[in-house]
């Protein structure tokens, strides 16, 4: 039995610590916001923050979190209300919208670190959420417009 | 938590007599007014006009979608033609799948089956859902007109709200149902005259109804669902297309942690464990021997070796002009080009799996559902139900592109047997990891296209001369003709638009023993690639601009011709660039959608770098612009991903390319700025899913072949 905490909760988790914090997340907490892709570290379908650093959920072992704080979509905001998810709506960044979990999650990461980003700030922190509708256009977009309104 | 919507169906809710009404929005599936099993209580607080939009007594729309949301925007587009008419207000419209029901919910575009794709969702559906709309309106005014004792002539209304302006009356669209679903629905109604639409063609009036559940990570996919009891299923697949199991050995499987059970199924051994990755590890644990006998066991590279020997050999007619041969044989100068195509994954985001329930009385299935008819067929045959015993709940799909749409419900069967295989004891989630869903195969097959052709003294064509080779994906799907010519293997090509007098095509549908299906955009995605860069080559062979020279063989395609200047205007088709960019340009019609594309492509490190494309796309009528726009971006990401580095690998019939790190797609820092221009029309609406992805492989390949002299005829092109 491990005690992690999540989304600002203290979570008893009986798992075995090699299991992937992603599969504790959705199999044992039941949090479905987060998403499987690959498995692999490559599509960042699975990204959550580790003490706000992004990581790949899918390839980090229960083990590994500790004391650390986990950060779920399901922690940004209880209802949408988080400047990043609100220019996601407002630019209609989703189309399948699989990915957008992971996608928001390296997004506002990304905005902690670099309040001000620019396009090349984002296609480098955002490389790694492979997105196969193609919204990275409005992904590049949408983050912009939660600068923004961060900043309002 | 998610919220599960299925745990316990709705049709039960509404047996026990849940009330109505009140704001709480009861989906009644397949349960009409005039169905007596389903006794709503209250009896009072739902109208259900018709099969796709039902309100409730707080004015609550609900608009029941017979296709499937993959991210097309299906839901929204559908919901927004039943909204213009029935003059809904856009803030209460929620949409959920329609159950599987061919009869209310066929496809005019799939032969009447249930099904979503071939980019037919809104050309099939804008007068059906025009007209859902319009009756429930002209119901709702009847049931105002009674109640205030007025002519219903003198009523109009304003979303979600009946108005009498005479007496300043206005009633609620929910206070109306009790009354409206008492009354009787006509037959016929008066769909508005274009220019009084409210939602339609109106930018932003109908923003996409899954976008704040999409960014708040509360949509549910078939990979969400939670039911009590609920096991997960990994399967141990072939190594091999073909091969079967010869035996397996589960003790050390089945000394995992919460495995619970390792069952063998017809397509490989599955072990279910009471999580994913309890199960998972079970398979790692898992001994397999193969039968490997009747394998496939070729690779790409002989694939391709045997297409190229094909391509020397006569194929099966399609189209013969005149006489192309001889014309070339006469022209003042001639031209060859063999352009090849590899495999392609498909590759969704959400890998495939499925949920199933098996009952004693019938079966149940949750699944991001494309192909509704034929899964629930296929699910009742491996049970041996009637097709009307299985329910389908369809979700949200994370992607498809074509894959989710499989003519034997490959994935959803064997979801089915692993159910069967343990007697229903506990509904079954069958999740496939990344490398099981490519590894599976159904890709885009593989491809050869040789072209020959003659220009005149004048650099005219007279002759195009075109051998295709490559799998028909058709077959064995009920859209294969008897004549064994699979049109989506030269749809595009061997009715290409150019003006020639002489043109001769034929085709080979070899089989590879690699499982093919269609990719986004079927045939067009390798046919409009070569047909676009044959055209290029022709071009400056004859000295011309490969805009000019295309102009002067359109003459007949105005369409095609209005998209092809639109782009080229608004991307400055001419003008100076930045030292080292090139531009390059394609257009194809596909899904009777017309777009043309321009692509600014530079070398950086010898690879194509693609910077900007201009998009000019006719679909007719537009319903949603951003919708459009979106579509248009999305195809052309994928598109670009394909053209630039996409190819599924097989060595030795094993599938080598089975994960993102080996097969590469495109990502964030490859994406070019997209502009999209529609052309305004009055046009039938046509699909826009597919139509955006044909043109740009051959676009950014034209725009290499004017940086380097060069053509590259062997796709992907930065590879």
């Amino acid at each position: 039995m491990a005690t992690i905490t999540v989304n600002g909760q203290a979570k008893e988790v009986a798992a075995d610590p090699t299991t992937p914090l992603l599969w504790v997340i959705r199999d044992v907490l039941g949090m479905t916001g987060t998403k499987f892709g690959c498995g692999i570290a490559q599509c960042g379908a699975c990204t959550v923050h580790l003490d706000g650093v992004p990581v790949r959920s899918c390839s980090v072992p229960l083990s590994a979190v500790g004391a650390k704080k986990v950060t779920t979509i399901e922690g940004l905001s209880a209802d949408g209300s988080h400047p990043v998810q609100q220019a996601w709506v407002e630019l209609q960044v989703p189309q399948c919208g699989y990915c957008q979990s992971g996608q928001i999650m390296s997004a506002v990461a990304l905005l902690e670190s670099k309040p001000t980003p620019t396009d090349l700030d984002i296609d480098q922190a955002m490389n790694g959420n492979i997105c196969r509708c193609g919204t990275y256009q409005r992904v590049r977009a949408a983050i912009h417009r939660a600068a923004e309104m961060k900043k309002a | 938590m998610t919220p599960n919507p299925s745990t316990v169906s709705r049709r039960d809710f509404v047996r026990v007599g849940m009330a109505v009404g009140g704001g709480l929005l009861v989906t009644v599936y397949g349960c009409g007014p005039k169905d007596a099993a389903a006794p709503l209580a209250g009896g009072a607080g739902l109208f259900e006009p018709n099969a796709f939009v039902q309100i409730d007594g707080s004015g609550n729309v609900l608009v029941l979608s017979k296709h499937l949301e993959m991210g097309q925007g299906t839901y929204t587009g559908l919901a927004t033609l039943i909204a213009d008419e029935l003059d809904a207000d856009w803030s209460r419209v929620r949409v959920e799948g329609a159950p599987a029901d061919a009869k209310k919910y066929g496809n005019a575009g799939f032969g009447g089956m249930q099904g979503t794709g071939g980019s037919s969702a809104i050309a099939s559906s804008f007068e059906q859902h025009r007209k859902a709309g319009a009756t429930a309106r002209a119901v709702l005014m009847a049931a105002a007109a009674q109640q205030w004792g007025v002519a219903a002539a003198e009523l109009t209304t304003e979303p979600g709200v009946v108005v009498h302006a005479k007496s300043n009356r206005r009633a609620d669209y929910g206070t109306l149902v009790a009354a409206a679903a008492k009354l009787p629905v006509p037959e016929t109604v008066t769909l508005k005259d274009p220019k009084d639409f409210r939602y339609i063609g109106k930018d932003n009036s109908t923003p996409r109804v899954d976008a704040k559940p999409k960014s708040t990570g509360t949509a549910t996919y078939t990979q969400d669902v939670q039911l009590p009891g609920l096991l997960t299923a990994v399967v141990a697949h072939p190594p091999l297309f073909g091969a079967t199991v010869k035996s397996f050995d589960a003790t050390k499987a089945k000394a995992v942690k919460g495995v619970v059970d390792v069952v063998q199924i017809p397509t490989g051994v599955a072990v279910l464990g009471e999580h994913f990755w309890a199960a998972r590890q079970g398979r790692a644990a898992l001994t397999v021997e193969w039968d490997t006998s009747a394998a496939n066991k070729m690779g790409t590279a002989e694939i391709m070796a045997e297409f190229r020997d094909l391509a020397g050999k006569p194929g099966i007619e399609l189209r013969k002009d005149g006489d192309a041969e001889a014309a070339i044989g006469k022209a003042a100068k001639t031209l060859e080009a063999t352009y090849e195509f590899p495999f392609l994954a498909h590759a969704s985001m959400e890998p495939l799996n499925c949920v199933v329930h098996l009952r004693k009385d019938g079966a149940e299935v949750w699944n991001g559902d494309q192909f509704q008819t034929a899964d629930q067929a296929a699910v009742a045959g491996v049970f041996g139900m009637k097709p009307e015993q299985v329910k389908i709940n369809t979700l949200y799909s994370g992607g498809s592109f074509g894959r989710r749409a499989n003519a034997k419900s490959d994935y959803v069967v064997e979801a089915a047997t692993i159910a069967k295989a343990i007697d229903g004891r506990a509904p079954v989630k069958m999740v496939w990891t990344r490398e099981d869903d490519t590894g599976a195969g159904y890709f885009r097959p593989a491809f050869l296209h040789r072209i020959k052709g003659g220009l005149d003294a004048t650099g005219n064509p007279v002759a195009w001369w075109h051998r295709i080779v490559g799998p028909a994906l058709m077959e064995g799907t009920p859209f294969m003709p008897p004549d064994g010519k699979d049109p989506s293997s030269f749809e595009g090509a061997a009715d290409h638009p150019y003006t020639v007098a002489n043109v001769f095509v034929d085709s080979h549908f070899p089989k590879t023993g690699i499982p093919v299906q269609w990719w986004r955009s079927v045939g067009h995605t390798h046919t409009a690639f070569a047909v676009e860069m044959f055209i290029d080559e022709l071009a400056k062979a004859a000295g011309k601009d490969p805009l000019e020279f295309r102009r002067g063989l359109l003459a007949k395609e105005p369409r095609r011709l209005a998209v092809l200047n639109l782009a080229a205007e608004k991307a400055g088709w001419g003008t100076p660039l930045p030292a080292g960019r090139a531009r390059g340009i394609a257009v194809h019609k596909s899904f009777n959608t017309y777009v043309a594309e321009v692509a600014e492509v530079s070398l950086e490190a010898g690879k194509a770098r693609v910077h900007r494309v201009v998009c000019a796309v006719d679909c007719g009528i537009v319903v949603n612009p951003d919708v459009v726009r979106a579509q248009m971006e999305g195809g052309i990401a994928f598109g670009l991903g394909a053209a630039l580095y996409g190819q599924i690998a097989i060595d030795k019939g094993r599938v080598v390319s089975n994960n993102f790190d080996k097969y590469r797609v495109l990502r964030q820092r490859e994406m070019p700025v997209v502009e999209v221009h529609m052309v305004a029309s009055t046009e039938p609406p046509t699909g826009v899913g597919e139509p955006g992805t044909p043109p740009i492989g051959p676009a950014v390949a034209n725009a290499l072949f004017a940086l380097t002299g060069k053509p590259t005829r062997k796709v992907p092109l930065a590879v």
